[in-house]
């Protein structure tokens, strides 16, 4: 029952997502060098933050088309749990595993700060260990975090529950001041129509431990641990 | 025959565009006043193909499969024979 944490040239969060999975979860977990393309054996998969490519052309855009994204697809497609954090996030929407797009921040600066979240939903493998409607501070750290899709798909997303996490204040509310980057709707966080694939800018490997100062980014690991080792 | 294409990437109508938004604000600063400011990418693609409609397809697909991302995004190409 291990996770494999896909490590590209350029990711710069495998360390610390390795550590929290190993030593703060205690599940099973491995680096696996994008090279190498295959992941069969692997009960779950975290595509981590970093700078893919350099951010060339657009962020992720050069990994999601690497051929170990095939292999996420097909472990995805198992309905075994992919967790992109940030440009993990980014990597999911360019290779068409998560809808819409991350394009520059409204205020076009890289912004790493705090932020509160709003559990929109807690029926994916990620956050059944929230309460739903629960506010949690998990920071970001990005300049490509402004989640856009059309109207059409973000109806359709709201219908089928697919958002996860929305940037709120501190009491929970939704405004355009808690949102950092100019997302749609507040939106930092959603997952597939199947509900295994999870994407978020926010990192929360960086709020799993006291010392960090929050730690209510563990609940995302717990889930996927209770998750994999449940279904297993 | 070799051909070259300019691939031209825009946000679709409608984004924002915060870099235009803040190049704008910064010309206004230095007394211009532009109706607007808008980014693009433009890649030139040098590509051998056996004919001028051959090499607009390959290219067409390149923008389908990489250099764009059809959600955000508008493509134009302008192709010529080198």
């Amino acid at each position: 029952m291990t996770v494999a944490i896909i490590q590209f040239g350029g990711s710069n969060c495998d360390q610390d997502v390795l550590h929290v999975l190993q030593d703060v979860v205690g599940l099973d977990a491995r680096l696996v060098w994008y090279k190498e393309d295959d992941l069969s054996g692997f009960e779950g998969v975290v595509i981590p933050g970093g700078f893919s490519y350099g951010d060339y052309l657009r962020a992720g855009a050069i990994a999601a088309r690497t051929p170990i994204m095939e292999s996420v697809k097909r472990l995805a497609a198992e309905g075994k749990p992919v967790l992109g954090i940030c440009n993990g996030f980014q990597i999911l929407t360019e290779s068409g595993l998560l809808a819409g797009a991350l394009t520059t921040n409204m205020y076009p600066k890289f912004k790493c700060q705090s932020t509160h979240l709003r559990v929109e939903s807690t029926e994916t493998p990620f956050t059944s260990s929230f309460r739903k409607g629960e506010v949690v501070r998990i920071p970001i750290a990005h300049r490509e975090g402004n989640f856009y899709a059309n109207e059409a798909t973000l109806a359709q997303m709201e219908h089928d529950d697919l958002v996860v996490f929305r940037y709120v204040d501190a009491k929970g509310r939704v405004t355009d001041e808690a949102n950092p980057n100019g997302s749609q709707e507040n939106i930092a966080g959603i997952v597939s129509t199947t509900r295994n694939v999870l994407g978020m800018m926010p990192h929360p490997e960086r709020a799993s431990e006291d010392i960090l100062g929050s730690k209510d980014g563990l609940k995302v690991f717990l889930s996927m641990a209770d998750h994999i080792t449940g279904s297993a | 025959m070799k051909y070259e294409a300019d691939v031209i990437i825009e946000l679709k109508s409608g984004m924002l565009d915060p870099e235009g938004t803040t190049i704008k604000r910064a010309l206004e600063h230095l007394g211009y006043f532009p109706e607007s400011v808008k980014t693009s990418k433009k890649y030139t693609i040098a590509l051998e193909s056996n004919s001028m409609h051959e090499a607009r397809e390959n290219v067409e697909q390149m923008c389908e499969k990489l250099i764009a991302n059809p959600i955000i995004h508008n493509y134009t190409i302008t192709l010529r024979e080198i």
